[in-house]
């Protein structure tokens, strides 16, 4: 199948080997990849802050660029979830209504997209450490990903699972949020990353690079030993340097 | 920026910070959870439970018209006096009014946060009448002078050495840890005001249309003591609390006292029907029941948020909210605090004035999840979040959503863009932290992920595009 990946605008600004694991992954498993290269963002950081009208321009050309589109995978749960659940509220009376309810049924987030559009769980990956899972709120409760991301890593090699206290627990990221509420925002991600800490896990993994952005900024000031990575980069086995 | 706004923020700087009160407050939460976690699982299929819970409330809510003359019809016709208040004035101006035509001195009170939304207490003090809160966290936080922390839990904010302390200093007592030992301070003072009180007020959890009957639910039974031992009884309630049939609340004491404190079934439940008739040895003489609109019919008009109307007041979005469990009750300064008060309060008390409270989310979904009428919460935000921006844009952010549109949309832009960060980045740590620091709110704690030396699409372009 064609595959339309999805490089969210901070992915592939800040996160680009998340964008290329994916792309490794999909075709290793027989698939083509395209690309479109005039797709930057999903236009949810404007939703969110409630400028609807500005979050259209953003998300209208998306979403022509999308109409032929096979199946679309993208690499955020959050984006996702814009594209999936908000899309279609965002474009309610509008002439792109129909074209929006259309793309959401065929938008997936990448882990999800792996194990019940493709039914893949065993990936041939190797990485040879303790890791725990944070669920990104966007993946967990607007598109219901829970089970998807730990079939996957249940199939690593080497890999040990270590679940936290409180995983579906918000790590404080919320985009715009994380600027204009700074403090609670930071209080959220030191409850998080005391979480992970006590599992005694090397790594923080996500299917959600917003969401390891926000932890790992912690992490490093601190000058913790603890890291993040997302889900892709293992399954890819191509880490980030 | 609102005052409001403002000390939200101040405050929640305070707080944060404050690992005592973090811990105190997780813990606590903890503990609930375990226990609700319990309860749930007595339910035979608790997301069914949470359906046949909201449609029976949007029943309730989609025809309040008629349910409410329902329940005002068959309550007065067993002599119960009824009165409408449009606003939280009117409401205040009737139930001081009635407490001086009795010549009333001393008012007994169960809780009841339609109260606290009115500022009742204020307003019956004004006129010279002493009241007493009769459940014990808000007898507590009635002494501190200080508002409920909580809606469900007025004081689970203070430790046992603070209440000790408190009940020193107020009530004269011995210093001592035990909380029995604590309750039974409380109680022997409390018990005195049952009696001397003229005047018995109390809120409701659920008012039934069918038999005209409001539903109290409590831990303490301050509140049947509240209702019984005083001569006259008030009871003020909002409008939403109505409820079609008595069935309904098989389904709801029991959804309540789970998803408010994880209990099977809450400790006392009283069914009041009216003041004492000829044929009946007890009761009160008089009973008044205020209804309350104080622009409930503003959010019942409003059919994207209407299900608001559905809350229980149960707590449980509060309990899960990492926002609350980090600001804590008293940051919000509101009397309904949490998601449903960030929710609510711009519909009751103003959209500008207190759309930081909408902004102020993470939208992680938690209250969502949990509320057991299904309100649809996080996504009210996200309205609430429109509706302020629609109506009083700003500047500076449409501003920068304007650009930022124009540049993703623009692959070559969105290059340069890319660029200009990478030469910018390197000056950064020149200005890290200081007032010239373009993202001092993010860098204050937390380090910044650079731009990569090559973004997914330089990538793209040199191995992929057109092979």
């Amino acid at each position: 199948m064609t595959v339309t990946l999805f490089v969210p605008c901070f992915v592939d600004a800040l996160f680009p080997q998340v964008g290329i694991n994916m792309v490794r992954i999909l075709e290793k498993l027989g698939h083509r990849v395209e690309c479109p290269e005039e797709i930057a963002c999903c236009g949810q950081p404007a939703f969110n802050s409630g400028y609807w009208d500005e979050a259209r321009c953003v998300a209208e050309p998306t979403l022509k660029r999308l109409k032929n589109a096979e199946a679309v995978v993208i690499a955020s749960g959050s984006c996702g979830a814009m594209l999936k659940v908000f899309y279609p509220q965002l474009f309610e009376n509008k002439p792109e209504a129909a074209a929006a309810h259309e793309l959401s049924h065929k938008v997936w987030e990448f882990s999800d997209f792996l194990v019940k559009k493709l039914g893949v769980t065993d990936l041939g990956a190797k990485f040879p450490a303790k890791v725990t899972f944070h669920d990104g709120c966007h993946g967990l409760r607007e598109l219901g990903i829970k089970s998807s991301p730990r079939k996957l890593l249940e199939k690593v090699e080497g890999l040990e699972l270590v679940e936290m206290q409180d995983a579906e627990t918000c790590c404080g990221f919320g985009g715009t949020f994380s600027a204009k509420f700074p403090m609670i925002s930071t209080a959220m991600g030191e409850v998080k990353c005391t979480s992970a800490k006590q599992t005694g896990a090397d790594y923080i993994v996500s299917n959600d690079s917003s969401c390891l952005m926000h932890v790992q900024g912690l992490l490093s000031r601190e000058g913790s030993p603890l890291k993040t990575i997302h889900l892709a980069e293992i399954l890819g086995g191509n880490q980030q340097s | 920026m609102s005052s409001h706004s403002q000390e939200f923020l101040d405050q929640a700087s305070v707080i944060t910070r404050d690992l005592r009160h973090r811990g105190l407050i997780q813990t606590a939460l903890k503990k609930y959870e375990v226990a609700r976690d319990k309860r749930k699982s007595a339910f035979g299929d608790w997301q069914s439970a949470r359906q046949a819970a909201a449609e029976t409330k949007w029943e309730a809510i989609n025809h309040l018209d008629k349910y409410l003359t329902e329940f005002a019809d068959k309550l007065e016709a067993r002599g119960t006096k009824v009165h409408w208040a449009s606003t939280g004035e009117q409401a205040r101006d009737i139930i001081v009014k009635l407490i001086a035509e009795k010549k009333a001195k001393c008012v007994i009170k169960s809780k009841a946060m339609t109260s606290e939304e009115i500022h009742l207490n204020d307003a019956m003090e004004k006129a010279g009448f002493e009241v007493v809160e009769s459940d014990l966290g808000e007898y507590i936080v009635q002494l501190r002078k200080e508002p409920p922390y909580h809606i469900v839990f007025p004081a689970m904010h203070l430790t046992r050495d603070e209440i000790s302390d408190l009940f020193q200093r107020e009530l004269g007592s011995a210093p001592t840890q035990e909380p029995e030992e604590l309750t039974m301070i409380a109680r022997r003072a409390l018990r005195k005001k049952y009696i001397e009180a003229d005047i018995g007020i109390t809120g409701a959890n659920f008012a039934v249309a069918e038999t005209g009957m409001i539903s109290l639910t409590e831990n303490e039974g301050n509140a049947r003591l509240t209702a019984a031992l005083p001569k006259t009884m008030i009871t003020l309630l909002g409008i939403e609390k109505v409820l079609p049939k008595m069935e309904d609340l098989a389904l709801f004491l029991p959804m309540l006292a789970t998803a408010g404190a994880g209990q099977a079934v809450t400790g006392y439940n009283t069914l009041y029907g009216g003041p004492k008739q000829a044929d009946e040895a007890d009761g009160p003489e008089e009973w008044h029941v205020v209804l309350l609109d104080n622009r409930r019919s503003l959010l019942l008009a409003d059919a994207e948020q209407r299900d608001a109307l559905h809350c229980i007041r149960c707590g449980a979005c509060l309990n899960v909210c990492p926002i609350f469990r980090n600001v804590g009750g008293h940051t919000y300064g509101t009397t309904y605090s949490g998601p449903i008060g960030s929710v609510i309060t711009p519909h009751l008390r103003g959209l500008q004035n207190w759309k930081h409270l909408s902004g102020s989310s993470s939208l992680c979904g938690a209250c969502t999840e949990t509320c057991p009428v299904k309100i649809d919460l996080h996504h009210h935000l996200l309205q609430n979040r429109r509706n302020a921006s629609q109506e009083e844009p700003s500047a500076l952010e449409q501003f920068a959503y304007k650009v930022f549109g124009f540049v993703a949309n623009r692959p070559g832009m969105w290059q340069v863009g890319k660029e200009l960060a990478r030469m910018f980045q390197p000056l950064h740590k020149f200005v890290l932290g200081s007032k010239l620091d373009p993202a001092r709110t993010w860098t204050a704690t937390r380090d910044v992920q650079p731009v990569a030396p090559e973004s997914f699409k330089e990538w793209w372009r040199k191995n992929k595009s057109g092979k």
